[in-house]
Parts: structure tokens; sequence; C-alpha cells
């Protein structure tokens, strides 16, 4: 437990710990967030990637799906909403109980993407609130997991304000030499 | 290949098909609205036709460059004879902004049904004796038709309210966002307008010769 609001204090036989009720609480939900999975489009199939053994949503305790939104905590919108099928998303959210938490699934359900256009949505924070944007069309997996983890990052500081996931970037090769020369103190020969 | 059912629909209604051609195998007849309705019974049931065979039915919008304004296009297929045809009809608005109205081939193909209800929800062409002419894909609270070339490229009409100080656009900021589709819409508006005043550029933008 690296987290600043709770201590341990060691000394005694057993040891205890001391920490405010809300931080608590926000650890406890961090790692049992339960998801009702909204798919409506190709970002679906990033979606079952994620939820597979390979990159494993399970690991952060959040792989639990639940098919009623009474019973869950984070909406995943996964893919393009249209306008017909906005008045669906928000009784969806509507019907899930505090607290509760949206994640927005790549470029579509973020800000509408290119479907720029009379019949989609243009964003889903149009209709509901938004914790988490995930760019990207669809964001790789790894993105996703950044945008889990941002998700309860902000859930164990109680911060509700809307976030967007930062790209990450590749190192370019110049970088992996430059790496490569300062741990070893020596520059690397052309044929090595 | 099918120029045999061109050269009988010519035989048969003579100044009512305003043309025909054929190109790359595919041949067109473009017919009067009036006998519309008997160009497709007739090549339904005649002998050397025989287009028993529904493919398709929709409609184009060439606002600003042909009047009158819609072409509905029918496409059908003789599974007999394996000919395979294509049929179009001009129709315009009527003078004071009424929706263009033509016949509806529900009662001589079943199969037209829904695609003459998609083309009344995007295209606002009413079907005359359509048994059920309702939207298709849009829901009944849509004013317009979104595929005519003067729907507003960028308007939405949510079912939903917004939520408030969330205007049409991306939660990132414009740059990062939609540039590219906005760009050409607003370039769009701006030609659709000069177009009206110096009659000079037509509909894309260009300068005519
Ligand atoms: S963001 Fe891309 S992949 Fe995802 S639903 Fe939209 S179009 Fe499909």
């Amino acid at each position: 437990m690296s987290d600043k609001s709770i201590q341990v204090i060691e000394g005694s036989e057993v040891g205890f710990a001391t920490t405010r009720v809300d931080a608590l609480l926000g650890w406890a939900r961090k790692y049992s967030l339960f998801q009702y999975p909204f798919v409506t489009a190709c970002c679906g199939m990033e979606f079952m990637a994620l939820a597979s053994p390979r990159f494993d949503m399970a690991r952060f305790g959040a792989e639990a799906p639940r098919f009623t939104p009474r019973q869950a905590d984070l909406l995943w919108v996964v893919g393009t909403v249209s306008q017909r099928q906005a008045p669906v998303l928000k009784m969806v959210y509507d019907q899930m109980a505090d607290p509760k938490y949206v994640l927005a699934f790549g470029t579509c359900a973020s800000c509408g993407g290119f479907y720029d256009n009379y019949a989609t949505v243009p964003g889903i924070d149009k209709v509901i609130p938004v914790d988490v944007y995930v760019p990207g069309c669809p964001p790789r997996p790894e993105g996703v997991i950044d945008g889990l983890l941002l998700l309860q990052d902000k859930i164990a500081t109680g911060d509700r304000t809307p976030a967007v996931v930062k790209p990450r970037t590749d190192p370019v090769p110049k970088d992996l030499v430059s790496l490569r020369r300062s741990a070893e103190g020596d520059p690397v020969s052309e044929a090595g | 290949m099918s120029k045999v059912v061109l050269k009988r629909l010519e035989k048969r209604f003579g100044e009512a098909i305003l043309s025909t051609h054929d190109q790359f195998g595919d041949e067109t007849a473009v017919v009067t609205p009036e006998v519309w309705h008997e160009v497709a019974l007739f090549l339904r049931d005649d002998s050397r036709c025989q287009m028993d065979h529904f493919i398709d039915l929709t409609a184009v919008d060439y606002l600003g460059r042909r009047t009158p304004r819609f072409e509905v296009v029918l496409h059908m297929r003789s599974m007999q004879k394996l000919h395979r045809i294509r049929v179009k009809t001009p129709v315009a608005m009527g003078p004071d902004g009424e929706n263009p109205k033509v016949d509806s081939l529900v009662d001589v193909w079943k199969g037209a049904n829904w695609f003459e209800r998609e083309a009344w929800d995007m295209f606002g062409i009413e079907f005359k004796g359509h048994p059920d002419l309702r939207r298709l894909l849009m829901y009944e609270e849509f004013e317009g038709h979104p595929l005519r070339k003067d729907y507003d490229a960028n308007k939405t009409q949510p079912l939903v309210e917004y939520r408030e100080g969330y205007e049409k656009q991306a939660p990132f900021g414009l740059p990062e966002g939609m540039p590219f589709g906005r760009q050409v819409h607003d370039r769009w508006k701006v030609h659709v307008a000069g177009r009206q005043t110096d009659g000079k550029t037509n509909i894309l933008g260009f300068e005519e010769d």
C-alpha cells in the first residue's frame, strides 16, 4: 500500500494501520469494478481481446461483467452510439446505482469519430457524464488498460473530472541507441 | 446483353421512354414518371422480359445540376431470361416545395416495400399507393430528409437532450476533433451561397468554364 492516506504503524505485536474512511472506500472500489459492457460497434472486437487471457482485465479487478446495469459500477461504452440508441444508453446509465463510472472506449464513443453526420451522437458525453476517454480507432488494449488504471487512480483520489488517456509513444531507434550507450558508458560500434 | 428488353420497352411505350443507353453491359432506360408503374408491370409480365427479381430501388438528388432535381432508380433482373436492367425516372419537387411523388411499386414486387420506405426516409420521395410509408432508418421525430443535398451536413436532431455546455465538438478541442470534415462542410456552405449570388461557381465550388 503505497497510498499516502494509509499508514501502517508497526511496533506492537500485531501492528495496525490508520486511514480515512473515504480513502478506504476508494481503495476497495477501485479493485472491484463490476462492469456493464455497452458494446455497439467494431471496438467490441478490441474489447473482447482486452477481456481475453492475453491482456487479462482480471489483473485489475475489473473482469466481472454484469448484464444488468443495476449491479454494475463501471459502464463501458464501446463503439458508435446513434441518435436512436442514445435514449437506451441514458436509461442504462440512469439505472446504475451510485457510485458509477463511465469509460468511453474509442473515438466514436468519445467524440463521434469520423461519423460526423446526422445519425451519430457526437460523443456520449453529450448524453451522460464520462470519467475517462480512451481515444483510438480502435484503441489498443494497452491504451484501454491505461484508461482503466487512470480510472482507478481517479477513484482512489475521489477525482471526478473527465480525463483523456495520453497516447503512448514507442521509443524511436535513436533513443534506444543512446540508452545502450549510456548504460555501457561507451559508444556501441556499428558492427556490434 | 439485355438490349432486347430496351427494344421492347421502346416499341411498347414509344415517346414515354426519354432515353436509353448501355454501358459496360448495363442497360438503362429513362422513363417519364407517368408510366413508371406501367413500365414495371410490363417488365414483370411480358413474356420476353419476365423481370421477376426485384434487386434495388433508390433515389439520387441532383440539386443544382439537373432539373427535375430527383431521380428514382430501379434495378431488376430476370431469373428465367438472365436479363438485368436499370430503369430511372426523373421526379420534381412540387411548385411550393412539396415532396416529389411517384407511383409505388409494392403491388408489382413486394420486395420494393422497405426500399421505398428508405427512399422516403432519406430523400423524402412520396410513393403513391404504398401500404405503409413510414421512416425506415431514422426515428419518427426526425425532421427533414438527411440525404437531400440541402440538408445541413452538421445538423443533428437528438432524441435525448444534450447536457448543458456540450456543443457538437470533440472533448479534446477542435484541432484534435474532426478537422477534415468540418473544413469541407464550411467550404460547402460558402460555395453554395456563392453560387446563389454570383452564379459563376457550380455546386462543388469550382469556377465554371
Ligand atoms: S472508434 Fe473506430 S473501431 Fe471503434 S467503433 Fe468507432 S469506427 Fe469502430
